[in-house]
């Protein structure tokens, strides 16, 4: 805008151009009620079409699923909606299987994103060092980010496979027996945490790289001549500097791993993964959105699960944000 | 005053491409969409491209039958696109019905959907009876895809009557008959005499081999050999009470009390990888199968494998498809005819020889390449024979639109008695829950 302005000043009032014919004050008025109604809109037609795209493409597929959630319709005729209300939503809430999915969703929530920013947070410290070939390191750490989620969650499967699987094999060095991984529920919930780990490590690590090096350094200067050991620079430096930035991965892997999708769809495979294990051992949320609506046909239930995922995700921000706050007023 | 003056002339001027290259882009992608079914089109010389959606193994391609009709009509070109499972591309099947667009000129449908697109869909489809005379087809097979005023929405290709496949070697090994006469007499009776027989097998097993691929493979069996499955005729689930489905899963049960299985889901890498170890001595054996047999075991179990009579009085089908013809496709005509030379007893028999698919036009069961066909990996087993004599007792059964996804419950509850140990009355209730979701 700062340069837009002046611009229109110097045509419209350069004194004594328009001398001979002097504008009415009438249509000076119109003008620059013109030039100010410019000034104010025109921002907003410049972000418009963020906006028009996002109403599009975000905010109208998620008024229509609510929409949808409350009417049943099948995948066999999308054109013929009856309304039932809240029934649907009634329904998931007492199938013990959205329960089963929500436990799931949240023991591999919390066993892959614990461990997950704790390495990270230790690879970055070590990355934080003088190193020789220091980019090496930092590419060779977000590779696993880079590899798509199908073909991770496939080379996992072959380590998890129960016969003649890499784990097993490794584990029968040590005498151990044979281990169904996709079978249990404790065992393939932590299959699946390892795969999200082994592919979410990096692109933690690197964030809190870039973090720590904006940690000014005569902070540890000061530390070290204070005697200070490098585990002690760690702990009082280094992690309170990283508090925000923490509490955005945290945000963001809940986020994540509200929508674990592909890694449990593919652990199994086929018919079987779709419905997140022969018992629902490692079913999550969006398992159990998708088995609902594209293999059973009832997309009223799945929009329904959709919402619920919405709700509870927003439930875990304000947790999040009470936290946050909490975490800061106590550092103060 | 210039430099603000050049700044501004020069972020308007972004301004106006920024618009002009948004609009030329919305053009574009609008006028991508059209120009995506214009190649549909007939050009100047009337050329056409008929397309044909299917997914798993047609065996249009192993018979090399769209280059031989593209000889036959020279003016048409079929393009074959193949989804590898069926429970991809049936979803997608549906949201493309729904939405008019995307279809192909030829679609397939699976014999667990068929009823479900009778049922609701059938507006979208051509009437094949105008193209095709049902009566070609075996008689359940017709009514399968025929409304109830007539209207066939699909032409069947193949069928999957069911026999018994079986390892000669671990039989004769086990001190078992190996002939695959003498083998098909043990169970005569019925799927009780074929776990008797089982349990014979497993008294003499050679170490580390199981009579039976999985439980719920003999269920399938069991439960389409019955003219009564999930739906009684009008239209109610009945699967709770179905005579069928009772016998089907007291025996499941009974193989997985008795460890008689290996308890591998079927066509999963573990179930494949136990071919190609050779450690199942049986395997419920629709037409269709022999196939996945021979891929999967390799050559090292060549001549070792051999196929008898199915169980019982009464065979069974499983699986086996359809050709429909889309009603909003832009060359409807072309496409009915296309099916129907595809579904022609001489296509049907050159696909069953090149694939192993077995036809369910009757007319090619007198065609030499069925008649006489035997099948090399199986012991020379006379396939055509032993297939089209199981063919004419298969009961015409009922169908019901939740047949596939019913059926695919029940077997995951069942590949749990054999794999976790659930109990019956467990696993059962869990099914049951499970199917009950999918019909309500």
């Amino acid at each position: 805008m700062a340069t837009t302005t002046p611009t229109r000043g110097a045509h419209g009032s350069r004194p004594g151009r328009h001398a001979p014919k002097p504008m009415t004050a009438r249509r000076q008025a119109w003008r620059s009620r013109l030039w100010r109604f410019d000034d104010k809109a025109s921002p907003y037609a410049y972000i418009a079409p963020f906006f028009l795209v996002f109403g599009a493409f975000g905010l109208y597929p998620l008024v229509y699923t609510g929409w949808i959630a409350l009417h049943r319709v099948e995948m066999t005729g999308l054109d013929q909606m009856e309304w039932v209300g809240w029934e649907n939503f009634g329904n998931i809430l007492q199938d013990s299987e959205f329960w089963t999915a929500v436990t799931n969703t949240f023991v591999i929530g919390v066993i892959s994103t614990v461990p997950q920013l704790m390495i990270a947070l230790g690879l970055a410290h070590l990355l934080n060092y003088k190193l020789r070939a220091s980019t090496f390191w930092r590419t060779v750490i977000l590779t696993p980010y880079a590899t798509s989620v199908a073909s991770a969650a496939l080379v996992f499967a072959l380590v998890f496979r129960a016969d003649g699987g890499l784990l097993n094999w490794v584990l029968g060095f040590f005498g151990a027996g044979e281990t169904n991984w996709a079978n249990g529920h404790w065992s393939s919930n932590i299959a699946i945490a390892v795969i999200v780990i082994w592919r979410w490590t990096g692109y933690n690590t690197l964030i809190y790289l870039a973090a720590m090096q904006a940690v000014p350094s005569d902070l540890y200067e000061a530390a070290s001549l204070d005697g200070a050991s490098r585990w002690q620079q760690f702990r009082n430096v280094t992690i309170p500097s990283l508090r925000p930035t923490i509490l955005f991965t945290i945000v963001i892997s809940t986020i994540g791993s509200m929508q674990l999708f592909g890694e449990p769809l593919l652990l199994e495979g086929g018919q079987i993964g779709a419905q997140g294990g022969t018992e629902h051992q490692y079913e999550t949320l969006s398992i159990y959105l998708y088995n609902y609506g594209w293999n059973l046909g009832h997309l009223g239930p799945a929009a329904a699960v959709a919402w619920a995922m919405l709700v509870l995700l927003l439930l875990i921000a304000a947790i999040n944000w009470l936290i946050g706050r909490f975490v800061r007023k106590t550092a103060a | 005053m210039r430099i603000t003056r050049t700044v501004a002339g020069r972020s308007r001027r972004t301004a106006v491409m920024a618009t002009t290259g948004l609009t030329a882009a919305a053009l574009l992608m609008t006028g991508c969409s059209d120009s995506g079914s214009d190649s549909d089109e007939a050009d100047a010389n009337g050329n056409i491209t008929l397309t044909v959606a299917d997914f798993g193994q047609f065996g249009y391609k192993e018979a090399g039958l769209f280059a031989k009709y593209h000889e036959l009509h020279p003016n048409i070109t079929v393009k074959e696109n193949v989804t590898a499972q069926e429970t991809v591309y049936y979803p997608k099947f549906l949201q493309q019905l729904n939405t008019g667009s995307g279809l192909a000129d030829v679609q397939g449908i699976e014999v667990g959907r068929v009823k479900e697109l009778v049922d609701t869909k059938a507006d979208a489809f051509a009437d094949l009876s105008k193209v095709v005379d049902p009566a070609q087809w075996v008689n359940w097979k017709a009514l399968q895809a025929s409304t109830d005023d007539g209207k066939v929405i699909g032409a069947g290709t193949d069928i999957g009557p069911m026999s018994i496949c079986y390892r000669r070697d671990l039989f004769e090994q086990a001190g078992l008959p190996s002939d695959r006469t003498e083998v098909a007499a043990k169970f005569a009776g019925g799927w009780e005499d074929y776990l008797a027989l089982g349990e014979a097998y497993k008294a003499k097993a050679p170490k580390g081999t199981f009579f039976m691929d999985s439980a719920s493979a003999m269920y399938n069996g069991v439960v389409s050999s019955d003219s009564e499955q999930y739906y009684s005729k009008d239209g109610k689930a009945i699967y709770k009470d179905s005579a069928g489905v009772k016998a089907g899963w007291e025996l499941a049960a009974q193989a997985v009390d008795k460890k008689l299985t290996q308890g591998l889901a079927q066509f999963s890498p573990p179930w494949q990888a136990a071919l190609r170890k050779g450690t199942m001595a049986t395997v419920a054996c629709p037409a269709w199968m022999a196939a996945q047999i021979s891929t999967y075991a390799g050559d090292e179990f060549k001549g070792k494998w051999d196929i008898a009579r199915t169980p019982g009085t009464t065979a069974a089908n499983w699986g086996g498809s359809f050709l429909s013809v889309p009603a909003k496709g832009k060359h409807v005509k072309e496409a009915g005819e296309l099916v129907k030379w595809l579904t022609a007893p001489e296509q049907q028999a050159a696909v069953f020889k090149a694939a192993g698919l077995f036809p369910s036009n009757k007319g090619a069961y007198e065609l030499p390449d069925v008649k006489t066909a035997k099948l090399e990996y199986f012991n020379n087993a006379p396939i055509g024979e032993i297939y089209a004599e199981e063919a004419k007792v298969i009961p015409a059964a009922v169908l019901g639109p939740k047949d596939g996804v019913i059926k695919d419950s029940i077997s995951t509850q069942i590949n749990n008695m054999e794999q976790r140990g659930t109990k019956p009355d467990d696993a059962w209730k869990a099914a049951t829950e499970a199917i009950d979701k999918v019909i309500g």
